[in-house]
């Protein structure tokens, strides 16, 4: 084997610009691959995170319906009679989550839970001189709603903490403080649909990246929106769960409406369409990445082809002299790998190096403004992929021409001169 | 006598391109150890064709081969190339030396593949090949650099790297100019006479072939007539 690579080696050196440009293929396909995917990783990853960094992964509320069971339905059945109900309406008219501090305790000692935190939500009514911007107020926990739903990355102007810490503040987002022509001081009036009216200071500004989002949510103490509400302290509409599994979230929030007998949304359910855009993306760069591959493992296919037909009288005396035609099949599969394993070493290196430049490129959207450059995913599988791809075309690219190559006829060619 | 080295039994060759027909007719030779006998005959009656079957390159024929008492006809290609290795050495006509490698790679290849001795055996053999055939000096150049008369000369080191028990040559002088004839063909006369070496060489020089120990005349596929020589001096 040693003696057949030094053929495969010796034979690689003569035709060394063909070489070249076979790695170089193979460099290219490789560089290409793992850029793309490590790119576009790293921009689902931003693109995701918008969503799943925000979004609880199981959200608790009540939702207002028709209840399901009628009290006519109550009644013994009778064989001869059928029941019509028509024109239904919902009674249950409360949002509030009963035994709000049982469902707490609960989840609290829940293994599969990171953390949550409570959050009461209102529609209100921001007044600026006649007009009425319709809008929510959302009382959130804010020591609990930054480390858990990085609520911080948001506040562009202004500290999060502050709506618990001043009384009767809030945290508008940029586009509607622009509607009100207000900035961080100022007092905005509120008024909610029972008809209040509150005066509450601007704190901190923030800025999601969903645009309808920004216009029309804000944030301010739990407390402070039960005052608005007029509700008690025990008031509490939502329940927002983190856990340490996200994609367990459908199976346990399956599992949490039927215990707690609530509705429970899982944040899969809630953000389909971004699972979609993120395979979709994922599918066009392995598309593209595995055709450079092949098209890389054409270029060697071509070139070893080339090399067979100038080396014939090689082949033919090799033959000659002993060596049988498995030897010959494996140097040229031999030279085939060569190529590929050093096209496929410099292909990595280069786009580690390519990867890195790219995290240098600014990066401004108003969406992520903790982003200021653009993202790449440094994740060693996609080199690992990068590699065994490689190897697996020059096989292949490699084995049709070596073949060819064990067949030739040292008679043919001997007497062909 | 001792058992012969090479036994060809009713060898018929055909080619079936773009007819079907016959270019050996019943071939029978035998070849002795320490022969050296030589093939002649006009052009197209078969001595090349003849040679690449003896050599086992050629396993398209009828009939029967043996080399060194074992039989060749019917062995896998892997347990003739072996054979080739061993036990027999080669020259052609356009020297067939590897151009990628020195001229000392070119005569240490099929030892190497034969990985008998260590690599320092091998290259102090090579040495010792080339320098019979006075072509030391060159060892360390590439193969391609040599004149026509030099590669020839290199390609026989070569085939006697493995002492094979036999070596073949077709035509191996016929393109070289008188000069190198000469320096070759007295090399074969060198390696008969001095170390009794076996070989079988298809030649159009008559005057070469003359001073061999045995002449096989060929015609039309078959074998016409054989002249032996005096034992040579
Ligand atoms: N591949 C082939 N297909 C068909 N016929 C062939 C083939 N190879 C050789 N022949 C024919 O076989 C016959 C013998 O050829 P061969 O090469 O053995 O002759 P030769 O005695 O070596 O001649 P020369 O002295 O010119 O080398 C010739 O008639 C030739 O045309
Ligand atoms: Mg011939």
């Amino acid at each position: 084997m040693k003696l057949l690579l030094s053929i495969a080696i010796t034979l690689l050196r003569a035709r060394f610009k063909q070489t070249l440009v076979a790695a170089v293929g193979v460099t290219f396909g490789i560089t290409m691959f793992v850029t793309l995917l490590s790119f576009m990783s790293g921009l689902n990853h931003m693109l995701d995170s918008l969503v799943t960094n925000r979004t609880p992964h199981i959200r608790l509320y009540n939702e207002i319906r028709v209840d399901s069971v009628q009290p006519i339905l109550l009644a013994s059945k009778n064989p001869k009679a059928y029941h019509f109900i028509q024109s239904l309406k919902a009674s249950n008219a409360r949002k509030e989550i009963y035994n709000a501090n049982k469902i707490m305790n609960a989840l609290s000692i829940d293994p599969r839970v990171v953390g949550f935190s409570r959050k009461v939500s209102s529609p209100v009514f921001f007044n600026d001189g006649t007009i009425d911007i319709s809008g929510f107020m959302n009382g959130i926990d804010a020591e609990k709603e930054v480390p858990l739903f990085h609520f911080q990355d948001y506040v562009i102007k202004g500290n999060p903490q502050d709506v618990k810490n001043i009384p009767n503040s809030i945290i508008v987002g940029k586009p509607l403080a622009e509607l009100l022509f207000a900035d961080i001081g100022d007092v905005v009036q509120v008024t909610t649909a029972a008809g209040e009216r509150f005066q509450l200071k601007i704190v901190g500004l923030y800025q999601s990246g969903l645009a309808d989002f920004d216009k029309t949510q804000s944030f301010a103490s739990i407390a402070t929106v039960q005052k608005i509400l007029g509700k008690g302290s025990g008031y509490i509409t939502d329940i927002q769960v983190k856990l340490t599994d996200m994609n367990a979230a459908p199976l346990i929030a399956k599992e949490y409406g039927n215990v707690f007998e609530l509705d429970a949304q899982d944040i899969q359910a809630a953000n389909q369409q971004f699972e979609t855009g993120t395979r979709v993306r994922n599918i066009i760069s392995y598309a593209v990445g595995i055709t450079l591959l092949v098209v890389a493992g054409f270029g060697i296919y071509n070139i070893l082809n080339m090399m067979i037909y100038e080396k014939m009288d090689t082949i033919a005396i090799l033959k000659a002299t002993g060596f049988s035609g498995k030897d010959v099949k494996r140097i040229f599969l031999l030279i085939s790998i060569i190529i590929g394993i050093s096209g496929c070493m410099a292909g990595l290196v280069l786009s580690n190096l390519l990867c890195r430049a790219i995290t240098h490129i600014p990066f401004s959207s108003a969406a992520v403004p903790t982003v200021k450059t653009y993202p790449v995913d440094f994740n060693v599988s996609f080199y690992v992929i990068a590699v065994l791809f490689s190897l697996l075309t020059t096989w292949f690219a490699g084995w049709f021409p070596a073949r060819k190559a064990s067949k030739v006829d040292p008679v043919v060619i001997i007497r062909g001169k | 006598m001792a058992e012969p080295i090479l036994t060809a039994k009713n060898i018929v060759k055909s080619f079936s391109d773009p007819i079907e027909f016959e270019v050996l007719h019943s071939v029978n030779l035998e070849i002795q150890k320490g022969e050296f006998t030589a093939i002649v005959g006009k052009s197209g009656c078969g001595k090349s064709t003849l040679l690449y079957i003896l050599s086992t390159m050629d396993t398209d024929y009828k009939g029967s081969l043996s080399i060194d008492g074992e039989r060749m006809t019917g062995l896998k290609e892997k347990e003739l190339a072996r054979v080739r290795n061993e036990k027999i050495g080669f020259v052609f006509q356009f020297h067939y030396l590897l151009n990628e490698f020195t001229v000392l790679k070119n005569v240490m290849l099929p030892a190497l593949k034969l990985n008998k001795f260590p690599l320092a055996e091998i290259e102090a053999k090579a040495m010792q090949k080339l320098q019979v055939l006075g072509m030391e000096d060159l060892a360390h150049k590439p193969a391609f650099q040599l004149s026509g008369g030099q590669k020839q000369r290199v390609a026989i080191a070569r085939s006697l790297i493995n002492d094979p028990i036999i070596i073949m040559a077709d035509e191996p002088t016929g393109n070289l100019d008188s000069k190198n004839s000469q320096v070759v063909f007295d090399t074969f006369m060198e390696l008969s006479v001095k170390f009794n070496q076996t070989l079988l060489v298809v030649t159009h020089d008559n005057s070469f072939a003359q001073s061999t120990g045995r002449i096989i005349e060929m015609d039309d596929g078959r074998i016409v007539n054989e002249t032996k020589n005096l034992p040579l001096q």
